[in-house]
């Protein structure tokens, strides 16, 4: 009864959606305010029917309920209660439930504070956000059906893939889909201003929060899935250029696009026409990245059950939401107005270079992973395009990014001065170079490496210095600094921290460089050097889980002689699907991390160990964290302004301009 | 999407556990010959997998490509003339760093084209703002001069 009544819920769902992608649109064309006020509790609604949908497929899993094909395929009664949870969306037809769920999260939010925006802007926004759940309800029902019975239930479940029966599952699809779909709002903001022609600073101001948490929730997944490949995959690697990576980085790099070009449509009401098509641009990767992970067309090799019929119905929603949202485009740009001028060195300036840096990278990151695919269509020709490729051409397009960011942070708005703001970094300069040579002298070759952490390390204190510059601007009067450093607009930390967070990304990057790696067989008893360490091997047992055997190595890390910490990398077996998987054992040194993994077990009572001493690596991860507290700080003070634009309602145009960030 | 990345993994893992990527006994004695192989052998794709390398990779196949790395390399090949060897036998897809020639010409121009792209489109808006700077500023509505008044006289 309770599976029935999710997959009626989900049928009502897409009935409420057609309503509400219908009736508040015709409102706001025909300013009828009764049609419009549709939109609101049908978003609301939406979102429970979705929620209950959800919560009885997650109850099919948590009683494992097998005569549901679903969750014969992807369960088993013996698993940990945490994994039967996640393995709802470990699978597609869960995880596009998830993706649902998570769209009709963000449309009831948008209800929620509707109130603050025109009824017409509401209305608009809610409708179009209704026609893209529309679509992906109706693809669930007919596709993907997560609620489909099984004529003769089995006694046990197949159980999720071993690779999945992971904490990673349960934080990194949720984290991103949040990004993923997050954008869909700035979307369907950007589709509502193009429906009702009107678009201004004000409107970038609601937009703005959207794309912020989009944007955070986006980094923080990317980050959380790269730390999840890291220490399962094996070999220690945390970005492969992977297309179904790139395929996250490409909105982010879109995103990250948008929530600078909002900034300057926000201040200076400047870059509409570019900020609009950034919105469109965003989502649409989102979409591209959800048909080429879903439909199979990527991985024709080794695409598991990929139904045709799932591919083609994800192209028709992308083909539509794309080309209807680039049809409007065109047909209403031109009516867009353009506001402010600025020249070319100025905020504004520094800010249209990060835009067309970013979107050249996304650009290079989209040609790379479809010229293949292309290629292949057009010529029978095959070629690879791998990391090689997109090391070297997004490295080169993001080495100006890393050396301007900090610079353009120093530049005034509307016209600047370079050599001012190059002189307010001299600072920072002097302290990437005493690092760059500091490092280059402890740690030997690449220099590279070296060359990069300096320049991380320029990005780090360059983040600052404006802040710093601000707070001590009155002198160095304590009182006076704090009363300064009170004074400065959220945001302000929040585009140091990011900013940092960034550069603290570059640092554990550069530093993989100096890692240091060893592929050797041992027995119980070996000790073997890594880098400045030595491990031991003291003993090999085995343990029963749940739904796995494992065995664990227990192995000792040493530093000069003295103990500095136990490692436990382990292999399972699982039973049920007759799969093995790595456990890489993990210990976090300052900031860099003794990496082991055993992947082999001998005939002889050996174990290949691969082991790795990876110095900063941390800081790759903890650099996406700070970019996300920055995004959050950010956030506090944009619901704080906008609380205040409410007041000042309702024809002023906008607030008065506050201090530049 | 990770999750999805994980599951074609384990799908590839899930056909035969034998092999493991770059095992002990496949490492040569000499270790500059060796940190060669490691080098070509990042650049080469596993042919089965899905976008990794054979350096990556656990399938059997990737085995047997390092081991040809390291024979073609102990036998006295140049780094060149190994990937020659390779790419005659199994094409350009086996490049994860695909060559330069016509097919892939766009490919590499890429970056660069789109940059420029962009930057001509930047400077082209610039002139066309700049000429349109003249324009006058829209004049206020009647209401609007109203309420200008209203609030100056309140000054």
């Amino acid at each position: 009864m309770i599976v029935e009544t999710g997959h009626y819920a989900l049928v009502l769902a897409f009935a409420l959606a057609l309503v509400q992608g219908t009736i508040p649109l015709w409102g706001s064309l025909a300013g009828d305010r009764a049609l419009m006020a549709v939109a609101a509790p049908a978003s609301i609604m939406q979102f429970l029917l979705t929620a209950l949908s959800f919560g009885a497929l997650t109850y099919a899993y948590v009683v494992s309920d097998f005569s549901l094909v679903n969750v014969v395929e992807n369960s088993h009664s013996l698993k940990p209660l945490v994994y039967k949870i996640s393995g709802v969306w470990g699978n597609h037809e869960g995880s596009m439930l998830l993706w649902v769920l998570i769209l009709a999260l963000f449309g009831a939010l948008v209800a929620l504070r509707a109130r603050r925006m025109p009824d017409d802007l509401a209305a608009s926004v809610l409708a179009v956000q209704a026609w893209i759940s529309g679509a992906f309800l109706l693809f669930i029902l007919l596709t993907s059906n997560p609620f489909a019975r099984i004529a003769t239930p089995p006694m046990e479940g197949r159980d999720l893939n071993p690779i999945l029966q992971d904490p990673g599952l349960a934080i990194h699809p949720p984290l991103l889909y949040l990004g993923y779909v997050g954008f869909s709002i700035t979307f369907s903001f950007a589709a509502a201003a193009l429906i009702n022609g009107r678009i201004d600073a004000q409107w970038a101001r609601w937009v703005r929060p959207w794309t912020l948490i989009a944007w955070m929730f986006l980094t923080i997944g990317i980050a959380m899935g790269s730390y999840w490949a890291y220490y399962t995959l094996g070999w220690g690697g945390f970005w492969f250029w992977d297309p179904v990576e790139n395929a996250s980085l490409m909105p982010w790099l879109a995103g990250t696009a948008l929530l600078h070009s909002a900034l300057v449509m926000e201040k200076r009401d400047a870059l509409k026409v570019w900020t609009i098509f950034l919105a469109i641009l965003a989502f649409s990767l989102s979409l591209l990245g959800t048909f080429l992970v879903r439909s199979g067309v990527l991985t024709s090799v080794h695409s598991f059950a990929s139904d045709p019929r799932r591919g083609v119905f994800i192209l028709a929603i992308l083909v539509f939401f794309i080309g209807g949202s680039l049809a409007l485009f065109a047909l209403r740009a031109s009516t867009l107005k353009q506001g402010g001028i600025f020249a070319p060195v100025s905020r504004e300036g520094a800010l249209v270079l990060n835009n067309l840096l970013l979107t050249s990278s996304c650009a290079t990151v989209f040609i790379g992973t479809l010229y293949p695919l292309a290629l292949e269509a057009l010529t029978d020709a095959k070629i690879s395009v791998g990391p090689p490729f997109f090391n070297f051409t997004v490295g080169l397009l993001f080495l100006p990014i890393f050396l301007f960011m900090p610079l353009g942070q120093m530049l005034a708005w509307k016209r600047g001065r370079l050599l001012g703001a190059a002189q307010r970094l001299t600072f920072a300069v002097a302290i990437a170079l005493v690092a760059g040579l500091f490092l280059a002298a402890a740690n030997g070759e690449p220099a590279g490496a070296a060359a990069l952490a300096g320049l991380a390390m320029f990005v780090i204190v360059g983040a600052f210095v404006d802040v710093a510059g601000r707070v001590t601007g009155g002198g160095f009067s304590l009182a006076l600094m704090a009363r300064r450093a009170a004074g400065l607009p959220l945001s302000a930390y929040g585009t140091a921290l990011a900013h940092a967070g960034m550069g603290l990304t570059l640092f554990g990057i550069a530093a993989t460089g100096w890692g240091v790696e060893r592929v050797i067989s041992m027995r119980a008893g070996d000790t073997a050097a890594l880098g400045p360490f030595t491990v031991t091997l003291d003993d090999l047992s085995q343990r029963q889980g749940p739904n796995y055997r494992e065995t664990v190595g227990a192995m000792t890390l040493r530093s000069d002689g003295v103990e500095i910490g136990r490692v436990n990398p382990s292999r399972k077996f699982y039973t049920s699907r007759q799969m093995t998987t790595t456990d890489a054992g993990l210990k976090t040194i300052s900031l860099g991390q003794v990496h082991i993994v055993m992947p082999e077990q001998n005939p002889d009572g050996s174990v290949d160990v691969r082991m790795y001493w990876k110095p900063y690596v941390a800081l790759i991860w903890l650099g996406a964290l700070l970019m996300f507290l920055g995004g959050g700080v950010s956030l506090a003070d944009r619901r704080l302004r906008i609380g205040v634009a409410k007041r000042a309602q309702p024809r002023v145009r906008g607030p008065a301009p506050l201090p530049a960030e | 999407m990770r999750a999805l990345r994980a599951l074609m993994f384990a799908l590839l893992l899930a056909v035969p556990m034998a092999a493991q990527a770059v095992q002990p006994n496949e490492i040569l004695p000499d270790p500059k010959l060796e940190a060669r192989a490691r080098d070509l052998s990042s650049g080469l794709r596993c042919l089965v997998c899905q976008n990794q390398s054979i350096d990556d990779s656990n399938a059997p196949l990737a085995r047997d490509l390092r081991l040809i790395v390291r024979e073609r390399l102990q036998a006295g090949d140049s780094d060149d003339e190994v990937m020659r060897y390779l790419v005659a036998r199994y094409g350009d897809f086996i490049l994860l760093k695909p060559p330069f020639k016509a097919s892939t010409a766009l490919l590499w121009a890429a970056p660069a084209l789109v940059l420029l792209l962009g930057l001509g489109w930047l400077v082209a808006s610039a002139r066309r703002r700049r000429g349109a700077q003249a324009e006058p500023a829209t004049p206020l509505s009647a209401e609007e001069s109203a309420r200008l008044a209203a609030a100056l006289k309140d000054e």
